[in-house]
């Protein structure tokens, strides 16, 4: 067992946890017990198949175009993800997927560009897939806001209309206040590093033995390259939507009233 | 100077809202729009400065199909008061620089007083104006764009009698200055106080004579007020 192995012991071990949320469950009678343990499983099958594709992508001899096409698969799931999630968005598929595209090929033309990290599946999967998870994320919330404010707000938008304002400058108040919502998470997230928690990269590099120094300069770069993923996601998702939801002659159309 | 001419509206859905209507709204007149809830009065009222295109039929502004003009400077010249105030978040010069953002001092100060508001209102919050002055605020912000005709929908039913009396008197002078304004209201009273001309509406069509004289009667019109 190497360094940074737990064994199958140390994954056995991690069940006492679980097998502790089992038993308050028990307890408190929060009828959750099935739940826990089918996303247990749930994740360990997940794992263990993404486990052996893995393998394929991020051996040392395998062709980085496996890489590519890892991501490529990546940004089309999380458009799916982003409309499961969203299904009140008119055309958050597209917007979503056009998003996570736009994120991985910005972030990774730095990363690699700046020769930051090596070109290889062992950094590009991973990094591309933080840039995602966190992009998805706020995608789903900047989308669902903005028809929920130009949903509730109709009334505002269409006096502004009716004043003789194009769509951009009646929708501007109500997408500005969206996509503040949206990215606020990831700035307090940003700000708060450090001081309340550890984040993942950098848990996992100390974890695998990497010195404090190089943790940190690592997992500073990621969280500006995650800050500024997020700005661009939420911009290309929020841009997009809202001329979606507008006529070419400066009409609102007919929203769905966003599930809360 | 604006008509409507066998305008009709379906939804998506299938649903009629309005099925041939014709209507003409003239300078220097108020044009009463009456009805029944659900008649399509407020329908009509969207389809004058295009927040709705009708599904057929033409909408006409000095002769000109409104499909063939840019519809901002169509709403700056067809203005819209909505049934309830709505008011932008921030003072009332705010609210006023949303219309006209070049206004001067004395420009604003003048239209509030021709809506019996003073200047000292401009620096309140707002959405803590009382319902009166919130909807004459409104007209005011509509007044700045400098419109020909104003399309004013049901503005007084949620006001009390005074500011309702206010609200009325300003579109007679809007109308004595040469503007036309087509007024939506189940009320009526109020319709028959206002209206120079007064149309109809029933089930999203134009009543014919029994029609409309069951509803003056009365007959059909459970909320009358």
């Amino acid at each position: 067992m190497s360094e940074t192995s737990i064994g199958w012991a140390g994954l056995a071990a991690s069940l006492v946890l679980v097998a502790i949320a089992v038993a308050v469950s028990g307890w408190q009678r929060l009828r959750l017990s099935r739940s826990i343990l089918w996303a247990c499983a749930r994740a360990a099958a997940q794992l263990a198949l993404v486990g052996v594709a893995l393998r394929l992508v991020l051996d040392p001899g395998a062709p980085v175009a496996w890489a590519f096409v890892w991501v490529a698969v990546m940004v089309v799931f999380s458009g799916a993800t982003i409309r499961n999630r969203a299904r009140e968005v008119p055309g958050i598929f597209g917007l979503g997927t056009a998003a996570m595209l736009t994120v991985v090929v910005v972030s990774l033309a730095v990363i690699l560009g700046f020769g930051m990290f090596p070109v290889e599946g062992r950094t590009i999967v991973p990094l591309a897939g933080m840039m995602i998870g966190n992009s998805m994320t706020a995608s789903v919330l900047v989308g669902r806001r903005i028809v929920g404010e130009l949903s509730d707000k109709r009334l505002e938008v269409e006096a502004r209309l009716a004043l003789g304002q194009p769509w951009p400058e009646a929708a501007r108040p109500y997408v500005r206040s969206a996509l503040r919502t949206a990215l606020v998470p990831q700035v307090e997230s940003t700000k708060a590093v450090g001081l309340v928690f550890l984040p993942g990269a950098m848990t996992g590099l100390v974890l695998a033995g990497t010195n404090a120094a190089d943790a940190v300069t690592i997992q500073l770069a990621i969280m500006y390259l995650i800050l500024g993923s997020v700005a661009t996601s939420i911009t290309v998702v929020g841009l997009g939507l809202t001329r979606r939801l507008f006529t070419a002659d400066h009409r609102l159309r007919v929203l769905a009233r966003p599930v809360r | 100077m604006l008509t409507f001419e066998g305008v009709s509206v379906t939804t998506d859905d299938g649903a009629e809202l309005l099925r041939s209507v014709d209507v003409v709204v003239r300078h220097g007149a108020i044009t009463v729009l009456a009805g029944p809830s659900g008649a399509g009065k407020s329908t009509l009222l969207r389809l004058g400065n295009r927040l709705m295109v009708p599904t057929s039929g033409r909408v006409r502004f000095h002769d000109v199909d409104v499909a063939d003009l840019d519809p901002r400077e169509l709403r700056r010249r067809v203005g819209m008061v909505f049934q309830r105030p709505v008011v932008f978040p921030g003072t009332v010069r705010d609210n006023l620089l949303v219309a006209d953002p070049t206004a001067t001092e004395d420009r604003l100060s003048e239209v509030l007083v021709s809506c019996s508001l003073g200047p000292a209102v401009l620096d309140r919050v707002a959405d803590q104006l009382s319902g009166g002055e919130a909807q004459r605020a409104c007209i005011a912000r509509t007044l700045l764009t400098g419109p020909e005709v104003v399309l004013m929908d049901e503005p007084t039913s949620s006001l009390d009698p005074s500011s309702r009396r206010s609200v009325e008197h300003l579109a007679r002078g809007l109308a004595d200055d040469g503007l036309g304004v087509l007024w939506v209201t189940h009320d009526l009273v109020q319709a028959h106080r206002l209206g120079d001309e007064l149309v109809v509406l029933v089930e999203g069509r134009n009543a014919d004579d029994d029609e409309t004289a069951a509803y003056l009667a009365g007959e059909d019109d459970e909320e009358a007020g």
